[in-house]
């Protein structure tokens, strides 16, 4: 699709138009770090983030939401709830981008997941080019998401004093012209665009020391690798890892009663494969005792199962795991060492 | 927005009957007398509204459906204790049925060897009364059975009559005949694990479908006694319980390494899940 030039003085202007008809999500300044947040000025926005604490799916499966309402007594009745509004989603890196098509997958897949849906359908994308790496625990080169050619509506690529925008939907081109003062793009804003990209990967290495492809087969080989329970000695089982993580999507759904008892809500909240609970039942046995095998289920998963399962690997290499871990549990390290015990160095 | 998956259908307790100290029956009926349209192995999530969802397998057989379903359930948890304190008319959330229940083609024309365990018999004894209801249909029916003690043998009275029947050969065994044993016109139980009870069972091994469920600590010793009969694994089914919060293959609690218990079981062959490490 189209290809045009927001000068970077239009962006404010831009946000304050779209902030008239959409909750705008954008990254911002939280602390020293930054954070996917609603815009309430659009000097707020800060499209010069490196990462974010949490991933914007928080934006599409927030981290508690309302799945149903229903009132209690002789006759209870149940009444699906729907929190989902017009909502644009800005600022959004390619890998992050990556793990939204994957969530989009999870949620359509068997049983569509309309609270999920119907956020995702209201909700605009806005991605932005990665130009630099965030930090040294990135490694999105590594899996394949350092760029992106769809899952966005509208795509940003800095080009300086301005940003060229790549259309991607007609939801996008349509949200530009209503709100946006784009221009043409010209052959100089071209040959910037391909500077800019040209010199942008080199920025970028590889932390996998392997191709990513050979992740599934390589894990099936590495059931009982002796990295699990080195992993489970040190893991503290916070649930850190799967909470930042743009791919973990796991729930746990829960009833909340009003004081009178007349009526009361069910709603899901983030769960954590990572924590002592998740995989118990009722009559206390637990499928998944040891932090040991709750870490190696969630290299597998990220590594293996989601992609047997979609198509994709469940890992985007956005590094937000192994940044928020107060173990230093990396799951580049980690896979690298499998690998050369595994395939054995012998490439 | 379309219909939520997670939103309960609000169904009504027909009765009640306690069937153990710790286990009652539960007969539940759908809006209009629908029926719920399951097949054997298959399971629902339960709803105490305000108090939580639980997965509960089916225990009444298709055949027996008549616009109503039965649950047994063993009262352990937030939901299963509110669910033992409802009487009839009380009304209960419903969603499913969900998951692979027991391929019932592959098994007609087969002999059926079924060795459940404890509440283990709760999903089974959907099977084994669509198996005694197109009778017809199948080869020899043997039943194992083991509890823990007399009192927490489920069914005791549908046990009589598989026992009685003439067509259906029974093996019931408890691990302690203890003082709650009050006898049986109808069989004689033994004491002992299920295990024990094997030497007794004759099979022809490659014209028999063998099915168990039971607590996790039993799978592993009545499949050796399954293949030690000379039991292809591909003829060998069984129904596992984990953890589940949806039911469709979301929430990610009942995964069995890269299998989802709720999707790709709760009923699974063997043949699929022996090298699935998290699955025995």
């Amino acid at each position: 699709m189209a290809q045009s030039i927001l000068d970077k003085e239009a962006v404010g202007p831009l946000v304050s138009a779209l902030m008239a008809d959409y909750q705008v999500v954008g990254p911002q300044a939280k602390g020293p770090k930054f954070a996917f947040d609603p815009i309430a000025e659009p000097a707020q926005l800060r499209l010069d983030y490196n990462t974010t604490i949490l991933p914007p799916k928080k934006v599409l499966q927030p981290p508690e939401e309302r799945l149903a309402t229903f009132k209690l007594g002789d006759e209870p009745r149940v009444e699906p709830a729907n929190e989902a509004g017009p909502t644009v989603l800005l600022g959004v890196h390619t890998c992050d981008l990556h793990a939204i098509r994957l969530l989009d997958k999870v949620f359509s897949q068997d049983y569509p997941d309309a609270h999920y849906l119907e956020r995702r359908r209201q909700t605009v994308i806005i991605s932005l080019e990665c130009l630099e790496p965030c930090d040294e625990y990135s490694f999105c080169r590594s899996m394949g998401t350092l760029s992106a050619d769809e899952g966005y509506d509208l795509h940003l690529t800095d080009l300086g004093s301005a940003y060229l925008v790549d259309v991607g939907t007609e939801v996008g081109e349509e949200l530009l012209s209503r709100y946006g003062s784009a221009r043409e793009a010209t052959d100089a804003d071209y040959a910037r665009y391909n500077d800019v990209l040209s010199a942008k990967w080199p920025r970028f290495s590889y932390p996998l020391k392997f191709n990513a492809a050979e992740l599934p087969g390589m894990l099936a080989a590495a059931y009982e690798h002796p990295l699990w329970n080195e992993l489970g000695e040190r893991c503290l089982a916070c649930g850190s890892c799967t909470n930042v993580c743009p791919t973990c999507y796991c729930f746990n759904v829960f009833d909340e009663v009003d004081m009178a008892l007349t009526e009361g809500e069910r709603r899901r909240r983030w769960d954590s494969c990572q924590l002592d609970e998740f995989a118990s039942v009722a009559g206390g046995e637990n499928f998944r005792e040891g932090r040991a095998a709750r870490q190696r289920h969630r290299f597998m998963r990220k590594g293996k199962y989601i992609y047997e399962k979609f198509g994709e690997l469940g890992c985007v290499g956005c590094g937000r795991c192994v940044r928020t871990c107060v173990a230093s549990i990396s799951i580049v390290e980690g896979w690298n060492a499998i690998h050369e015990t595994v395939v054995g160095g012998n490439e | 927005m379309t219909a939520s998956i997670y939103a309960p259908e609000m169904a009504s307790l027909v009765s009640v009957r306690q069937i153990t100290e710790t286990e009652k029956l539960f007969t539940i009926e759908l809006p209009d007398g629908r029926n719920l349209g399951h097949d054997p192995g298959q399971f629902v999530m339960v709803s105490v509204l305000g108090v939580g969802e639980a997965p509960i397998s089916i225990t009444s057989s298709p055949s027996r459906s008549n616009g109503t379903f039965e649950l047994c359930v063993r009262r352990v948890g937030d939901v299963t204790n509110a669910m033992h304190a409802m009487e009839p008319g009380d009304k209960l959330g419903i969603r499913g049925p969900f998951g692979h229940g027991f391929p019932m083609e592959k098994m007609r024309g087969k002999d059926m060897l079924f060795a459940p365990g404890g509440l283990g018999l709760a999903p089974l004894r959907s099977l084994i009364n669509q198996v005694l209801d197109e009778r017809g249909s199948f080869g020899e029916v043997k039943i194992v059975y083991g509890a823990k003690r007399p009192a927490e043998l489920l069914f005791f009275d549908e046990l009589e009559d598989w026992a009685v029947c003439g067509d259906v050969e029974c093996h019931y065994t408890v691990d302690c005949l203890d003082e709650t044993w009050g006898g049986s016109d109808a069989f004689t139980c033994s004491e002992g694990v299920i295990t024990t009870l094997f030497p007794d069972v004759t099979v022809d091994p490659l014209n028999t479908i063998a099915v168990t469920c039971g607590p996790p600590v039993m799978y592993r010793f009545v499949l050796m006694e399954f293949l030690n009969k000379g039991i292809p694994e591909t003829q060998i089914y069984l129904s596992l319980e984990r953890r589940m919060k949806c039911g469709v293959g979301k929430c990610g609690h009942c995964q069995i390494n890269g299998l989802y218990c709720c999707q790709d079981g709760p009923v699974f062959n063997y043949a699929d899940v022996k090298g699935v490490e998290e699955a025995l």
